[in-house]
């Protein structure tokens, strides 16, 4: 048998079906397609792909279980190091990370790696996975993790397993963080998904209180001096959303990216009436942005009704910070990309609403400092995009809540948290931080990475505080 | 899950809640707000902190029935839950002695100026308190305004009860009077506040308003609460809710707070349908 040089393709909804329907893009493999793709993998002693995935999976040991059919053991294999399979096989750039590195990536496409991880999770998690509660011993040290988007979990579940009282705090009504309030119901599901991945992790006896807002409902200090927690993890993420700064950004019909994604997937807006949150979708949506935010965003205006649906970004297809795979998707569902194209004033009626965007179109100049292409306005160039809802997507900061509450937690110049790349330390003792708080807004994976790392550095540092 | 203590009807759609929740209770700050969810299927609403209680571990909620969510709210009983209460959310009022102050309370905004005022009175100052409603039947608060102020003045549209007027009518009065007036506080519907900005913006006289802008989290990761201050754009929910007055626009917060109106009348309609649904069910 010759070894295809191509995965074997996920089944999709068809474009024209799904672009009406909040139901998951990707259906996943079924039994015979796991097995074969899995038959792809070339078992290499040396696994290049394992230096790409941030959590460091034993890639080549699962996807031989996969292969041989062992389902139980392929899962046990994954959940060693990464608590969350069910969602990173879905969301982690896979093309940038572990299927990178895949030697058949040299001749032709990668191992479907997170397609392979996927396929374990869900088979185990529609078996009904059985989960043993851990046995914490009566001196248990106790960890208080803020926030519980993916670097709180991955925290949560490590440092659990490792014999911690964890104890989650979120400020919102559901735990997951952008895994609940950002990644849309398409890519992700909410309910089947990433609920169920949390609640595996309190049945292993992570404990997770909703409704608690650190810097107000407690202070870091308080849960270090009064609730006698032995460390803190802050990973509260980038949830602060920025603006244009143009005028009119103010009108009806004006959303960031953030409010318009936690109507439609935290608060269930596309079951409005059933579920109380009203959204508001025009026939014509603009979304501003480059990212997989903004692809988000477009792709969710288009379920929700908008008969049109644009991506204004300043810069051209090439420059597009977004994942491909999404890229292609939005393609497919008719998302019409103004490429080299910024906004300077959202217009409006006298009502205050939104009726269009004025935009500039663009050319691009000499690589700036990120490297990429700088985009040049041209002049006389104006023209007036005639849309009727408008979301920005143009990036999100930190919520300065936490820090600015804390005593001697050093921030930097953008109001990140100043932490240890390798170990989550803080200039604050027994404080560690990771995620979007630390890095600026970045990948679900990464931030399970910083949060892996953080958990070990939290280990040992609890080890060495009890052995005082 | 946050057991209602004490319900109490205090005027024709206007409730109190007495709510367990010793964590919030034990923070709370005059100025501060919570947000809410009756159910599962509910939406996110924004209530001011009327009162607190440290030792009972209890915050008291005031809310008019105005749409949808609100109903629902107003129809839990005592000893029932709400399922979700976050809080407390927002800046506290910044309280000192400033001298003589003028606290002004329009409709279902004088249960918020209520720990305000009190605050201001422990402070030191001599509190002057305005407040207001359409008529007699649903003005709230007044004994509980009379115990935390140095003089009470009421209006009422239709002169039910004090002065038929509206509170910028006293409020002008008393910034024509010989006394110094360091600071206004009002809160109230958002045209009665922009009309006490109005009054108080000719006499210099510092004025605090609480903004009730359309809000989602409650915690600054939305912006959907966002308000034009002094021209530069505010998060309500973190930066607020309480704002220089002179600076605010009221227009643009009037217009966002008119977003939803469709849909909240849909919503009433869908929840009235459902519930109607239900009573048939019943009958068979």
């Amino acid at each position: 048998m010759s070894l295809s040089l191509n995965k074997n393709p996920m089944p999709e909804q068809e474009p024209k079906v799904r672009a009406k329907n909040f139901s998951e893009v990707s259906l996943g493999y079924t039994e015979e397609l796991a097995k074969a793709e899995a038959a792809r993998c070339l078992q290499c002693k040396t696994a290049p792909c394992r230096k790409g995935c941030p959590v460091q999976v034993d890639i080549p040991a699962f996807i031989k279980e996969v292969k041989e059919g062992n389902m139980d053991v392929a899962i046990a294999k994954i959940k060693e190091v990464n608590s969350l399979p069910a969602v990173c096989g879905r969301v982690c750039p896979q093309e940038e990370q572990c299927e990178k590195y895949c030697v058949l990536a040299k001749r032709g496409e990668a191992v479907g790696i997170g397609r392979l991880e996927r396929y374990v999770a869900d088979t185990a998690r529609n078996k009904g996975e059985h989960i043993t509660a851990i046995d914490y011993a009566p001196d248990a040290q106790k960890v208080a993790v803020i926030g519980s988007g993916p670097a709180g979990l991955a925290v949560a579940g490590d440092l659990a397993k490792k014999g911690y009282k964890v104890t989650i705090f979120e400020a919102l009504h559901l735990p997951g963080g952008v895994l609940m309030y950002g990644i849309p119901e398409f890519r992700l599901p909410k309910d089947e998904v990433v609920q169920v991945e949390i609640n595996n992790l309190r049945k292993l006896g992570v404990e997770i209180v909703v409704n608690a807002v650190i810097g107000s409902t407690f202070t870091v200090d308080e849960l270090m001096e009064e609730e006698g927690f032995d460390a803190v993890f802050i990973g509260t993420g980038a949830g602060l959303p920025y603006f244009m700064g143009v005028p009119g950004e103010n009108l009806n019909g004006v959303y960031s990216a953030n409010e318009f994604l936690t109507r439609c997937n935290l608060m269930k807006a596309y079951r409005f009436p059933e579920c109380g949150t009203p959204i508001h979708v025009g026939k014509k949506v603009a979304v501003v942005g480059g990212g997989n935010v903004a692809m988000d965003g477009a792709r969710t205006a288009l379920r929700l009704g908008a008969e049109r649906s644009y991506i204004v970004y300043r810069r051209s297809e090439a420059e597009l910070p977004a994942r491909l795979e999404e890229i292609h998707h939005a393609k497919e569902e008719g998302i019409d990309f103004q490429f080299l194209t910024a906004p300077t004033a959202v217009i409006g009626n006298k009502d205050g609403w939104v009726t269009g965007l004025q935009c500039v179109r663009m050319e691009l100049g000499e690589p700036d400092a990120s490297g990429r292409r700088r985009p040049i306005e041209i002049p006389n160039s104006e023209f007036i995009l005639e849309v009727d809802t408008v979301i920005i997507a143009i990036g999100q900061g930190p919520n300065p809540l936490v820090q600015s509450t804390t005593k001697g937690l050093e921030t930097n110049k953008k109001g990140n948290i100043a932490a240890h790349e390798e170990t989550g330390v803080t200039s604050k003792p027994g404080v560690f931080a990771g995620g979007d708080i630390v890095t600026g807004a970045a990948t679900v994976i990464l931030a399970m990475g910083a949060g892996k790392k953080a958990a070990a550095a939290i280990d040992s540092y609890l080890q060495e505080k009890k052995a005082k | 899950m946050y057991k209602i203590l004490v319900k109490q009807q205090l005027a024709p759609s206007v409730q109190l809640f007495e709510v367990e929740a010793p964590l919030i209770a034990k923070k709370a700050k005059p100025g501060q707000f919570v947000i809410l969810r009756v159910n599962d299927q509910g939406e996110r609403i924004p209530l001011t902190i009327a009162d607190f209680n440290r030792e009972k571990g209890s915050v008291t909620l005031i809310f008019q029935e105005v749409g949808a969510s609100t109903v629902e709210l107003g129809r839990l009983q005592q000893g029932e839950f709400l399922l979700d209460l976050v809080g407390p959310l927002g800046k506290p009022t910044h309280i000192e002695k400033f001298g003589t102050v003028v606290c002004v309370g329009g409709g279902i905004g004088i249960a918020p100026v209520y720990p305000i005022a009190r605050g201001l009175k422990e402070a030191g100052n001599e509190v002057i308190s305005i407040i207001g409603a359409r008529s007699e039947d649903i003005l709230i608060y007044e004994e509980e305004m009379a115990a935390v102020s140095d003089e009470l003045i009421i209006t009422t549209d239709d002169g039910s009860k004090g002065i038929k007027a509206l509170v910028t009518q006293p409020l002008k009065e008393l910034l024509d009077s010989d006394k110094t007036i360091s600071l206004v506080v009002a809160i109230g519907p958002v045209i009665m506040m922009k009309f006490v900005a109005e009054t108080t913006r000719p006499y210099g006289v510092p004025t605090v308003v609480s903004l009730n802008p359309i809000m989602v989290d409650g915690t600054g990761m939305c912006g959907g609460c966002r308000v034009s201050v002094g021209q530069e754009n505010k998060f309500a929910c973190v930066d607020g809710p309480e704002f220089d007055a002179h600076k605010v626009d009221f227009e643009s917060l009037m217009a966002r707070q008119r977003m939803y109106k469709p849909h909240e009348k849909q919503h009433s309609e869908y929840i009235a349908g459902k519930r109607e649904e239900g009573c048939k069910c019943h009958s068979h």
